[in-house]
């Protein structure tokens, strides 16, 4: 498998991170060849007057900021409001940006599981995922695993993530091929009846809007 | 330009470089699931060339049963996949 | 690819469909460096010196191999440097000097970046 990062210890769990991933050994390691150019490229870029520290920063920033929360609240406002939900199935990219979600120019499609439809997006090709609504993608979605295997055998890659689907349930896999992204608009969970927005977007997993989980029940 | 519900087969051809049209659908005779509008053609993108013509995109269906035959894991479930226009010709 | 079939014409990032082992669901979380590469990408193809075809088209040019021995963000950072020398933003011997000197500068990351 390729070494989309350093080996960690899932069954560790002292010493993760707040996101309860493994801390990345960072600026204490020996620099490498290719962190080396990184910082060659950068300041080269900086002082022939391409970019400033300060764009770079707000950039991180800016990318920081998004999570699966947005995600999420946009989940919960079409669970709530069908009349969001219309515009959300219409145009996800307007939807998004409606409830003030910078997410620059990404065209998403949201595709919505029902009592007999699951949706599960994937990018054979390389690593296409609606970075500028849920943040960066994790790591096993760029690996070859996921990328080669989804598009055959949905079933058995969403069972390895716990999630086993009746026959009955269609399965539709979206695969990113070009200048769309999706996220899948997860069914509401049953005993949510009366509970608020903010109260149901905390059932919301990334993964679930991936299409490789559900949504938390309460 | 293709209409929701067309049949289309992707082309076979196989030119070396960047295509986004994955190998394994290639042959593959889908339905149109909706047109996308025009965008910048990534055959020419990729190597510099900005000015180029646009091209029509579309999202395409298949089943597991077109795509993987007898080796399908379930037949009737479906792949959608974003395809331009020049990978594509009307199917029978 | 086996050597038992020739050639089709498929490229080894188009996977879709192929053999692979289960989906293993590791993540971590990003370190400053690999956020600056993802903040450069974003930034210098946003400013149109190069296209997100442009940085795929490299990342599949540098074939399986770069696939399997390196990170994405080193794979990325090779892609948008050589999108970059194609641009003619700075040439090979800038790149080379820089980081030489950007080596002198001490052992780690934190030191050679000076935070």
């Amino acid at each position: 498998m390729p070494h989309d990062h350093h080996d960690h210890d899932h069954f560790h769990h002292d010493g993760m991170s707040p996101s309860g991933h493994p801390y990345r050994a960072d600026n204490d390691e020996p620099l490498s060849y290719w962190q080396c150019m990184e910082i060659a490229v950068r300041e080269l870029l900086i002082e022939k007057g391409h970019v400033t520290p300060a764009e770079i920063a707000a950039q991180i920033e800016a990318m920081d900021a998004r999570s699966p929360a947005n995600g999420a609240a946009v989940v919960a406002r079409a669970w709530t409001d069908p009349a969001f939900k219309a515009r959300l199935l219409a145009d996800a990219s307007a939807a998004s940006a409606e409830m003030g979600f910078d997410i620059g120019g990404l065209r998403l499609i949201a595709v919505e599981n029902t009592g007999d439809v699951h949706n599960v997006i994937v990018c054979t090709l390389c690593s296409c995922y609606p970075r500028n609504l849920l943040g960066l993608p994790p790591d096993w979605y760029k690996t070859r695993a996921y990328r080669a295997r989804t598009v055959k055998e949905p079933r058995k890659v969403l069972a390895e993530f716990g999630l086993e689907l009746p026959e009955t349930t269609q399965v539709r896999v979206h695969d990113s091929t070009a200048d769309m992204r999706y996220i899948v608009l997860p069914a509401r969970p049953a005993g949510t009846e009366g509970m608020d927005e903010t109260a149901l977007a905390a059932l919301v997993t990334r993964d679930s809007m991936i299409g490789t989980g559900l949504p938390k029940t309460p | 330009m293709a209409s929701p519900a067309d049949k289309v087969r992707v082309k076979t051809m196989m030119p070396p470089g960047h295509v986004r049209a994955p190998a394994y659908l290639r042959g593959k005779i889908g339905v149109i699931e909706r047109p996308l509008g025009e965008f910048g053609n990534p055959e020419l993108l990729a190597y510099g060339h900005t000015d180029g013509p646009k091209k029509p995109l579309y999202r395409v269906r298949f089943t597991m049963a077109e795509i993987w035959g007898d080796a399908a894991e379930t037949p009737t479930d479906t792949i959608d996949a974003e395809i331009y226009g020049h990978w594509l010709e009307p199917a029978p | 690819m086996s050597e038992k079939f020739p050639f089709d014409g498929r490229r080894w990032h188009d996977m879709g469909g192929q053999d692979a082992g289960p989906v293993t669901p590791a993540e971590h979380d990003f370190a400053l460096w690999e956020k600056r590469v993802d903040a450069l990408q974003v930034l210098m193809s946003t400013k149109g010196h190069f296209t997100v075809d442009g940085l795929r088209r490299a990342l599949e040019d540098m074939g399986e191999d770069a696939y399997e021995k390196y990170s994405y963000y080193e794979r990325w950072i090779a892609a948008v440097n050589q999108n970059l020398i194609e641009a003619g933003l700075y040439t090979l011997e800038e790149l080379g000097e820089k980081m030489d000197e950007a080596r002198t500068r001490g052992e780690t990351y934190g030191e050679a970046a000076r935070g």
